[in-house]
C-alpha cells in the first residue's frame, strides 16, 4: 500500500484569483507565479489534512474526466513542481496549521 | 519639511547649503506649515566612489527599517516615526530615501508608488503605466493645457480609507526625462493605461490577471520582507479589481489625448 501524501500551501504565498486566473505570490524572492486549472484546484485543496489521492479523485478526476491512475501521477509531480517553487508544502503525515503570528507595526 | 502625497517628512540638517539645495529640489513640495509625520536627521559625509549600478536593500529587523545602496545607508523607526540617513551632499540619495520611506508607508495602507506618469484632466486623474520607453514621458509631454501633471516618471497612489473607497493620485517630485516636478495636487483615479506606442492611437481592455501582473511589475517595491510583499500583491490585485485598467496604444502626437478624458 502506498504512502499518503499531504499538501498544504505554504504560509509564505500570498493568492488571488484575479478574472479567470489564480495568480500567487512568494514572499521570498517576490516571484509571481500564475497556475494553471489544475494547479488552481490544487492549491485551493490544499488544506493540509485531505491527503492527494482524495483530491484527486474528488476534485480533479470529476473536473478533467482523466483516469484516477493517470491523474494521481501528473498531481504528484505538479505537487512535487509546486513544492520546488515554495508555493505548496508536502508531506506524508497531516500538515498542522501554521499558527496566527502576532504582527507588529512597521 | 518635505510634504509628498500628504504625508510629511521633516529633514533635519545643520548644512545650509545642502538645506537649499533640497529647497530647490522639492520646490512645491517644501511646506513650513506641515505637521511633520516622520524625522530624518541627515548626516553629511564627504563623497565617495559610487558603484551606479548598486542595488538598494531594505530591510527590517528589531523594529527598524535599513535602507541602503552605494551612496546612503538610512535607518527608521516607525514606531518613534524617526530616522537617519548617512550620505554626501546631493540630491539623489534622500530620493530614494523618501521613495523608500513612501512605498513602505503606502504599502500597509494598500497603496503604492508606481513606474508611471500620471495626469488630472476634468477633475479625474489617469495614470500611464510603462517600462522605460513605453511612452511616459512622451504622454506627459503630449498632455494638452486643461491637463495638470502629476508625474512624468513615479506616481503617488493612495487608498482611501473607512467609508470612503477608491484611490487618489497625488502629484509627485520625482521627475523622469522631462525633468519637471509634478503638482503638488491630487485627484480621484478614475483610469489605469498601459502604455505601448503603435501605429494608431487604441484602447483596449485588459483582463484582470494580465491588469494585475503589469501592474505589480511596474510597481516600486524594495523590501526584502515577506509581509510587505504580501502587502503590496494584495494593494495591486485590489486596485485592478476597483479601477478599469486598459492598454493605450498611442502614436506620439496629441490626437491621443482626445481619447483620456
Amino acid at each position: 500500500m502506498s504512502k499518503k501524501i499531504y499538501v498544504a500551501r505554504s504560509p509564505r504565498i500570498a493568492a488571488r484569483r484575479l478574472g479567470e486566473e489564480m495568480l500567487v505570490m512568494s514572499g521570498q524572492g517576490s516571484t509571481l507565479f500564475t497556475l494553471n486549472p489544475t494547479a488552481t484546484i490544487l492549491w485551493q485543496a490544499a488544506d493540509g489534512d485531505t491527503p492527494l489521492d482524495e483530491i484527486v479523485e474528488r476534485r480533479i478526476c470529476s473536473e478533467f474526466e482523466v483516469q484516477p491512475e493517470e491523474a494521481m501521477r501528473d498531481a504528484e509531480a505538479l505537487a512535487e513542481d509546486l513544492a520546488r517553487h515554495g508555493i505548496l508544502l508536502i508531506s506524508e503525515q497531516p500538515i498542522p496549521k501554521p499558527a496566527a503570528s502576532v504582527q507588529e507595526p512597521r | 519639511m518635505i510634504a509628498i502625497g500628504g504625508v510629511a517628512v521633516r529633514v533635519n540638517t545643520a548644512d545650509g547649503d545642502f538645506l537649499a539645495m533640497l529647497e530647490d529640489r522639492y520646490a512645491g513640495f517644501v511646506s513650513a506649515e506641515a505637521c511633520a509625520e516622520f524625522d530624518f536627521d541627515v548626516e553629511l559625509a564627504r563623497p565617495a566612489f559610487v558603484d551606479p549600478d548598486a542595488d538598494v536593500r531594505v530591510t527590517y529587523g528589531s523594529g527598524r527599517w535599513f535602507m541602503e545602496r552605494g551612496d546612503f545607508r538610512a535607518e527608521w523607526d516607525p514606531a518613534t516615526r524617526r530616522g537617519w540617513i548617512r550620505q554626501s551632499a546631493n540630491p539623489y540619495s534622500i530620493d530614494a530615501v523618501l521613495r523608500i520611506v513612501h512605498t513602505l508607508v503606502l504599502a500597509q495602507q494598500g497603496g503604492f508608488l508606481l513606474h508611471s506618469a500620471s495626469a488630472i484632466r476634468n477633475g479625474k486623474a489617469f495614470l500611464f503605466a510603462g517600462v522605460s520607453g513605453a511612452g511616459k514621458t512622451t504622454i506627459s509631454r503630449l498632455a494638452p493645457a486643461d491637463a495638470t501633471l502629476l508625474t512624468d516618471e513615479i506616481s503617488y497612489v493612495r487608498k482611501l480609507q473607512g467609508s470612503e473607497t477608491g484611490y487618489v493620485a497625488f502629484g509627485t517630485p520625482f521627475t523622469g526625462e522631462l525633468a519637471k516636478l509634478g503638482e503638488n495636487t491630487s485627484a480621484p483615479v478614475a483610469a489605469l493605461y498601459l502604455l505601448a506606442q503603435g501605429p494608431e492611437n487604441r484602447i483596449e481592455p485588459v483582463s484582470a490577471s494580465d491588469a494585475g501582473r503589469e501592474l505589480l511589475a511596474n510597481m516600486l517595491f524594495f523590501a526584502e520582507d515577506q509581509e510587505m510583499v504580501h502587502w503590496a500583491f494584495q494593494a495591486a490585485c485590489d486596485f485592478v479589481h476597483d479601477v478599469p485598467v486598459y492598454r493605450l496604444t498611442f502614436v506620439p502626437d496629441g490626437r491621443v489625448w482626445e481619447m483620456i478624458q
